[in-house]
């Protein structure tokens, strides 16, 4: 963007919100906002404690094995769902149902299945973010060019070097499409998980200092969770301008 | 002038005694209540090029993929090499009309496909595509990509991968049709070198009649509704002949007005 033929970098609208923020805190209005550099103070002391640390690598490694499920099972299910009449036919209602329904009312049902433990904010993470994935994936397969499966088909592929020689990377912009839609909804899922099945990780972190009103240390730790999210979802992002010079031609 | 039915095109076939590559006997193929083809029975000579002619919907690209196994005809049988064949098989490899090329894999890999899923280690796989690559004209592409090449240049790639399984049979689904005027003329021309070195059968689809008249050893009419063989020609006068001077040989000027007269009742 160009404001008054000065060229701004990207994301300098931050900046301007930055400044509201401060002005707003400074001015004391309301307890919830503290000002923008006192959020920061805390962030700097706060991101070196033991309990930070503990924090982080929790919600990380939950988070990180509810990706992966969500991945290593959605895609090729996904995959299958666009290849497989049948298979779309049986599976399509429910990763429909799952897709738009309020999964937070689930997740007391996934404490009585699965316990009060890491294996239910696993399991949270992966039915937050599955479902969109398995979706794009079907929307990419749909879309592949017949002719190209016919190729596969013609020189010999089997079923399965069909999956990942051609399927797989035919609707790879789609894939990573829904991976990065995905692993946003997995943030929200592995804190919904945190705050509500055991109160671990970044979850039980948010919990302390929203009981104990300690506002600029709640602002902290929101800013580094949406940092890591936003820095995954641009990672992402840029793989799939990668290939993008496909989606075009296929 | 008399068109000759099947039967008498068969039996003359029969007479010159040549061996046919593939045969497809009595081929139906019905997509519900339409009648994509009806009893069709076709021989393709080996070594000889044979071109399916006709207008658009008489089943000529169906009729194609049920040779290459890709569809199965509701009732009738393909042979190849005098076996029945019903699935896709290394005896046959196939050019398509839009290419099929793998976007994400570069020119070196797509020719190397067909090698590759038949488990070809790497080296070898990439040595042979590189000679076919050569010989379509396309070296010092190894490493492109295909949205990097021009369309021709994608149809020269499709056609490498097609040559490096070594089938016998060459399937080409209006390869042509989809590359601009120049590039095919010169693509009909390297057509004919390509029959007359290699010693591979190949059935060629085709709606424009110059480009069957002028690539084929026979021409197989097709017409719609029913889907039939309604004649088979086998240009024999210019065959022989220098590329160049082909398009202006009175028998092919004539064979082409010949086809356009049979065919132009069915142009709506």
């Amino acid at each position: 963007m160009t404001v008054f033929g000065i060229r701004l970098p990207a994301m300098s609208s931050l900046i301007l919100w930055a400044l509201l923020w401060e002005i707003v805190g400074q001015l004391d209005l309301t307890f919830f906002i503290p000002p923008l550099s006192e959020v920061v103070v805390t962030l700097t002391g706060v991101i070196g404690t033991s309990s930070f640390l503990k924090a982080l690598s929790e919600t990380a490694y939950a988070f990180a094995m509810g990706v992966f499920f969500a991945v290593v099972i959605g895609i090729p299910v996904g995959i299958l769902m666009g290849k497989n009449r049948l298979t779309d036919e049986l599976l399509l209602p429910w990763v429909n149902m799952f897709l738009s329904a309020p999964l937070t009312a689930l997740v007391p049902v996934l404490m009585v299945l699965f316990g009060f433990g890491m294996k239910s904010i696993i399991i949270t993470t992966t039915l937050f973010a599955i479902w969109i994935i398995i979706l794009n994936t079907r929307a990419g397969v749909l879309q592949i060019n017949r002719s190209l499966v016919e190729m596969a088909h013609s020189y010999g592929a089997k079923p399965l070097a069909a999956f990942y020689k051609i399927y797989f990377w035919a609707a790879l912009p789609e894939i990573l499409g829904g991976v990065r839609i995905g692993i946003i909804r997995a943030v929200k899922g592995v804190i919904i998980g945190q705050l509500l099945i055991s109160i671990v990780g970044f979850g039980a972190l948010f919990e302390l200092y929203a009981s104990n009103f300690l506002m600029s240390h709640f602002w902290a730790v929101l800013i580094v969770l949406f940092a890591l999210a936003f820095s995954v979802s641009e990672i992402l992002a840029y793989m799939e301008r990668r290939v993008a010079y496909y989606a075009a031609s296929r | 002038m008399v068109m000759p039915q099947i039967k008498e095109a068969v039996m003359q076939l029969d007479v010159s005694g040549t061996e046919n590559a593939v045969v497809a006997r009595n081929v139906s193929k019905n997509y519900g209540k339409v009648e994509a083809l009806k009893n069709m029975s076709l021989e393709f000579p080996r070594g000889q090029l044979t071109s399916l002619l006709g207008p658009s919907g008489c089943g000529k690209t169906t009729l194609l993929k049920i040779i290459g196994g890709l569809l199965q005809p509701t009732s009738g049988e393909i042979e190849v090499n005098g076996k029945p064949v019903n699935a896709p098989g290394p005896d046959r490899a196939f050019v398509f009309q839009d290419f099929a090329l793998m976007p994400w894999a570069n020119v070196i890999r797509n020719v190397a496909f067909g090698l590759e899923l038949r488990g070809v280690a790497k080296s070898e796989r990439e040595a042979i595509a590189e000679k076919y690559i050569a010989d379509v004209g396309l070296k010092g592409f190894e490493k492109s990509y295909p949205h990097e090449l021009s369309g021709g240049m994608r149809q020269r790639v499709g056609l490498a991968r097609a040559l490096s399984v070594d089938a016998d049979v060459l399937l080409m689904d209006e390869p042509f049709s989809a590359v601009d005027e120049q590039t095919r003329r010169k693509f009909q021309e390297d057509l004919l070198r390509l029959v007359q070195n290699e010693n591979k059968t190949f059935i060629f689809v085709t709606h424009s009649i110059e480009e069957a008249v002028y690539v084929s050893d026979q021409i197989a009419i097709l017409l719609p509704r029913p889907s039939r063989v309604s004649e088979i020609i086998r240009p024999t006068g210019f065959r022989s002949m220098d590329a160049d001077t082909i398009r202006r040989n009175p028998e092919y000027l004539d064979i082409v007005d010949r086809i356009w007269a049979s065919l132009r009742s069915y142009v709506e």
